[in-house]
């Protein structure tokens, strides 16, 4: 009887694909809703219709042919698959999902569904942070590939994680002057965890390459570097920033491209009821998924990014698996060794990514060094004194009553970019560890809904009681 | 002077459209938030402090790019695709 | 573990606003009191609802406590050091046909005495004085001390300005089971806390009913789930509070710009915990959009609802329980408890200290149901 409905699969990156392929070699027809206009997801992403000419070695490098394989994959399914580009899931509720397309919105039932939403950066704020010119590193990098596009003609990459020196990399080989690596992870840390990163030479040596390339083209690399400010009046003019022996430095540039790793995008599975626990390699709480992508609500299943971060490989093999998951559930027949190879290969994965994250560690120290009067809510424009004010006053103790007292997530971004800048901020001040204060909520809509949106049968809520005007 | 920079895929069509009343270009495939950014230097100023604001994300997560037209329509600055004779507006609608 | 025993004047159950602010009143009293809330204080009604701070349109056996109420909220910063952005915008209730106007000249007229001072306009001079109503309404009736406030703020600042005069406030802590003994009333909070008092109040709000329940006396309370949307920030075009004759949609736009509205019902998520629904949403943002013209390109940023009890009659229960001497009730505000919250907060101090109130309660009696729902 469940049957009767087709499975849903949210995101159509490299995780979202390869479970749609798998549902599809079984001979159901998944419905697969994308935000995005075309498939492909972050790391694949597509540049639009409308005359962009690089080819896919241009665009994604090293990763061509694995982003060939993964457009070209849903492009063999595309008849028998139900895609949904330019459509937003801005709900889930009770066993249906709220889609946005057009400016219409429609609702769409499951019985199962494969959550695949992956990823955007994780980010600290520093003084200056919201002039125009300081991007995120995925930004800067969906600039170039996307719109083919630099976010300046100087500019400085600032933070940690695998997308530091990748999007440096890729500037300085688009032609972009690139005005220095501001890396705040300090050089011991790298070199103590590429012990564990010979598990994946590849990856490393990826690395390797990416370093060596900037050094030999004069680009200045500092490690152990933190942030002091952004300057300038209307728009970036430099970078100042203070190096791993506390000496102040200033460094001209017009752009500033910063990131601290990535944070998966978790509302979905939080409105669809999923039990969430804290991952401590990600320092974020996570819906919880078993090795299968199984979440602890039944129907429900979760993949790639958008439940924990380990990179677009095995985003490929979590959504295939997933998709696996859900056939068993189905009471189809699945084929045991390639469930066997699956979970060897994402457990290989997982180990090499905790020796990933101690590369790149998060510089919990930078989060405690925040001024009171930096803002770290960008859509509200509210300061970390005011979060740590309620948490020293004891009126807030965990993460939703600073933000009702404080109104940090509650503006338009509803905590993406604000999240774990508050979480640092109240689990210092309070002592706890950055787990004691819990998380914040998600709510509908996931991102701003137009209050015009169309709705093509309106069902008309329960009636409302005459009585209350409030 | 512009914030973003062009460097490759310059040979697409030409799409115009004004921005604070001034008649500029783009190209075919830009986001609202490129064609803006590629003739100036912010999308918005802040509601609450009169600040300019150029977009941070470019993936549709930070909501930092929400732009108008002269009509006072709202658009994602980064999610949306240029378009012939768009009326888009950088200014604050909050100080005048 | 030991298990720690605190004994006192006055125990309560529940840090809503009702809970707090009788807790600051018994405190200025000089009672010693203890507040056991099991969530935080003001975290939910009292903090999450519409914002309304509104006299207007209640039922009149209402209007004193209402009238009560009215003058605490404008001594907020002398009683809380905070104004929780309480101002007296003014509630304008619309009318949006003939029937509708004359039923709102005929509540001025019934509230007659009360104090509301509520003005009617109609026609040209309502379209001069409202523009940005535009023609959505023939006219409407305005209560110029009226206002709003943010809920978030006011409510768990009660519960705080309490604890600096002393009261004892637990948080997180929830009331497991409450009996009377001799002439204490015992409140025990899992194994770690023993409350003993000689007075109980209960505002548990939504979940009042299982604390009359347990002094036998159970109550018909349902729990229904107000539905709540709010825009991005939007330049000012709305300074007073407003409500529509005949129930439906209403708003208000909060000083740095975003429009709240409110309207229809979300749903329960288990006892405890509510979500908006979907077609509630689609039809208030289509409702709210339709009365305010300005909406026309806002985005919602958010929804939310709450968890609130409902009486049969909509009034609320407030007075002395029928079985158990020293408890008293205060809930069922059915939607329409933040504005009073504090006058109750202020009677339910007068009945414990000196047995009696000014304030007429006979229609709040939980005599009025009968004794087995
Ligand atoms: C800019 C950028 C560059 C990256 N580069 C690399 C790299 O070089 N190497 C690497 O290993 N990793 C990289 N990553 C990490 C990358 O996210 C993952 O490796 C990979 O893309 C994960 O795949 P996924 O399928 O889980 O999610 P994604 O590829 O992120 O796909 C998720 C899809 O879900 C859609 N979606 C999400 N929420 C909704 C919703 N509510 N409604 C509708 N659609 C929705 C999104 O539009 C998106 O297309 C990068 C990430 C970013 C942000
Ligand atoms: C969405 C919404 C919008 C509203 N809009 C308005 C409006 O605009 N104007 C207006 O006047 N009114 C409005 N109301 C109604 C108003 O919010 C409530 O009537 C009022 O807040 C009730 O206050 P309270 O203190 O009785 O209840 P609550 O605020 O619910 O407080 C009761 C407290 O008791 C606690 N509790 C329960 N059981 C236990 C236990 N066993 N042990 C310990 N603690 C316990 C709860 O955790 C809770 O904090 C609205 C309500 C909602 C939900
Ligand atoms: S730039 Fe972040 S949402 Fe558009």
């Amino acid at each position: 009887m469940s049957e009767l409905l087709p499975p849903v699969i949210v995101g159509a990156g490299p995780a979202g694909i390869r479970a749609a392929e798998r549902l599809v070699a079984a001979g159901l027809r998944p419905v697969v809703v994308d935000e995005a206009a075309r498939w492909g997801g972050q790391i694949y992403r597509q540049p639009p219709d409308g005359g962009f000419t690089r080819p896919k070695t241009a665009l994604y490098g090293f990763e061509a042919g694995k982003a060939d394989a993964v457009h070209r994959a849903m492009a063999a399914i595309r008849d028998r698959v139900d895609y949904r580009p330019r459509t937003l899931v801005w709900n889930c509720e009770a066993g249906a999902l709220d889609l946005l397309s057009d400016g219409t919105s429609e609702i769409l039932p499951f019985s199962h569904l494969i959550l695949a939403t992956g990823a955007t950066d994780r980010v600290l704020p520093f003084p200056g942070w919201t002039l125009p010119g300081v991007f995120t590193l995925g930004g800067s990098q969906v600039a170039l590939k996307f719109q083919g596009c630099a976010v300046g003609r100087r500019v400085a990459f600032l933070g940690t994680g695998p997308l530091l020196y990748l999007v440096a990399y890729q500037y300085l080989k688009a032609g972009v002057e690139v005005a220095g690596v501001f890396d705040t992870t300090p050089f011991a840390a790298q070199a103590r965890a590429t012990t564990g990163m010979l598990r994946d030479p590849a990856t490393l040596a990826k690395g390797l390459l990416f370093v060596g390339w900037l050094r030999a083209h004069g680009v200045p690399i500092h490690n152990g570097v933190r942030p002091v400010r952004a300057e300038g009046a209307e728009r970036v003019e430099a970078l100042v920033w203070r190096d791993a022996r506390g000496q102040e430095r200033r460094t001209g540039c017009d752009a500033v491209a910063f990131g601290l790793g990535l944070r998966s995008e978790t509302q979905l599975a939080d409105l669809a009821g999923c039990r969430f626990r804290f991952d401590e390699a990600d320092r974020a709480w996570l819906p919880e998924r078993d090795g299968a992508g199984c979440s602890s609500v039944p129907g429900v299943y979760l993949a790639g990014d958008g439940s924990g971060i380990a990179g677009a490989d095995a985003a490929e093999l979590a959504g295939e698996r997933a998709a696996l998951a859900l056939l068993e559930d189905l009471g189809r027949p699945v084929e045991a060794a390639r469930v066997k190879e699956l979970d060897g290969r994402l457990a290989r994965i997982a180990a090499f990514r905790r020796s990933l994250s101690a590369a790149f560690p998060f510089p919990v120290d930078w989060a405690a060094a925040i001024a009171d009067d930096t803002m770290i809510c960008r859509c509200e424009g509210i300061t970390a004194g005011a979060v740590r004010e309620v948490a020293r006053s004891g009126q807030a103790r965990e993460m939703n009553r600073a933000k009702a007292l404080t109104r940090v997530g509650m503006g338009r971004c509803q905590g993406r970019m604000c999240g774990a800048t508050m979480a640092e901020l109240l689990s210092r001040t309070l002592g706890t560890g950055p787990d004691g204060v819990g998380r914040l909520r998600a709510q509908p809509p996931i991102k701003p809904l137009p209050i015009a949106t169309i709705v093509p049968s309106p069902r008309g809520g329960e009636g409302t009681d005459g009585r209350e005007v409030a | 002077m512009a914030l973003l920079q062009r460097v490759a895929e310059q040979g697409r069509r030409v799409v115009r459209f004004t921005l604070d009343g001034r008649p500029v270009e783009a190209l075919e495939g830009d986001t609202v938030m490129t064609a803006m950014l590629t003739n100036g230097e912010r999308l918005r100023r802040t509601e609450f402090a009169d600040t300019p604001r150029a977009g941070f994300c470019m993936m549709g997560a930070c909501q930092d790019c929400w732009v108008r037209t002269e009509e006072g329509e709202r658009l994602r600055a980064c999610g949306t695709f240029i378009a012939d004779g768009m009326r888009l507006v950088s200014g604050g609608e909050w100080t005048s | 573990m030991m298990r720690e025993r605190i004994d006192c004047d006055v125990a309560i159950v529940g840090g809503g606003i009702v809970g707090g602010s009788a807790a600051l009143f018994l405190r200025q009293a000089r009672l010693s009191v203890t507040l056991l809330e099991r969530d935080w204080c003001g975290a939910k009604a009292s903090g999450v609802n519409f914002g309304g701070v509104r006299r207007q349109g209640r039922p009149l056996e209402q209007l004193p406590l209402s009238q009560r109420a009215h003058a605490i909220w404008g001594r907020l910063p002398d009683l809380l050091g905070t104004d929780a952005e309480y101002i007296r915008s003014g509630h304008l209730k619309l009318a949006r046909s003939e029937p509708d106007l004359a039923s709102l000249i005929d509540y001025r007229e019934r509230s007659q005495g009360f104090g509301l001072g509520l003005e009617i306009v109609t026609g040209e001079a309502f379209r001069r004085r409202w523009p940005a109503l535009g023609d959505r309404a023939i006219g409407g009736s305005l209560c110029p001390e009226d206002g709003h406030a943010n809920p978030r703020l006011v409510s768990p600042a009660f519960a705080r300005a309490a604890a600096k005069l002393g009261a004892v406030v637990r948080e997180q802590t929830p009331v497991d089971r409450v009996e009377k003994d001799g002439d204490r009333f015992v409140l025990l909070s899992g194994d770690a806390l023993e409350v003993r008092a000689r007075f109980l109040l209960n505002t548990a709000g939504a979940w009042s009913w299982r604390v009359a329940e347990a002094f036998g006396e159970p109550v018909p309370l349902e729990s229904l789930h107000p539905n709540m949307a709010v825009t991005e920030p939007l330049p000012r075009f709305l300074d007073v509070n407003i409500g529509v004759e005949g129930g439906g949609v209403y708003g208000r736009q909060v000083p740095r710009g975003n429009m709240v509205v409110g309207g229809g019902r979300g749903f329960a998520l288990d006892a405890d915990r509510a979500r908006p629904q979907r077609d509630a949403v689609l039809t208030l943002m289509r409702d709210a959009a339709e009365l305010f013209p300005q909406l026309r390109h806002a985005h919602v940023i958010r929804c939310w609802t709450g968890v609130e009890g409902y009486t049969p009659d909509r009034n609320p229960i407030i007075g002395p329980s029928r079985t158990t001497p020293g408890l008293f009730h205060a809930f069922g505000f059915s939607g329409a408890g933040f504005q009073i919250g504090p006058g109750v907060g202020q009677t339910l101090a007068e009945l414990v200290t000196g047995g009696e109130t000014p304030m007429p309660l006979e229609a709040f009696s939980i005599d009025r149901f009968p004794p087995t729902a």
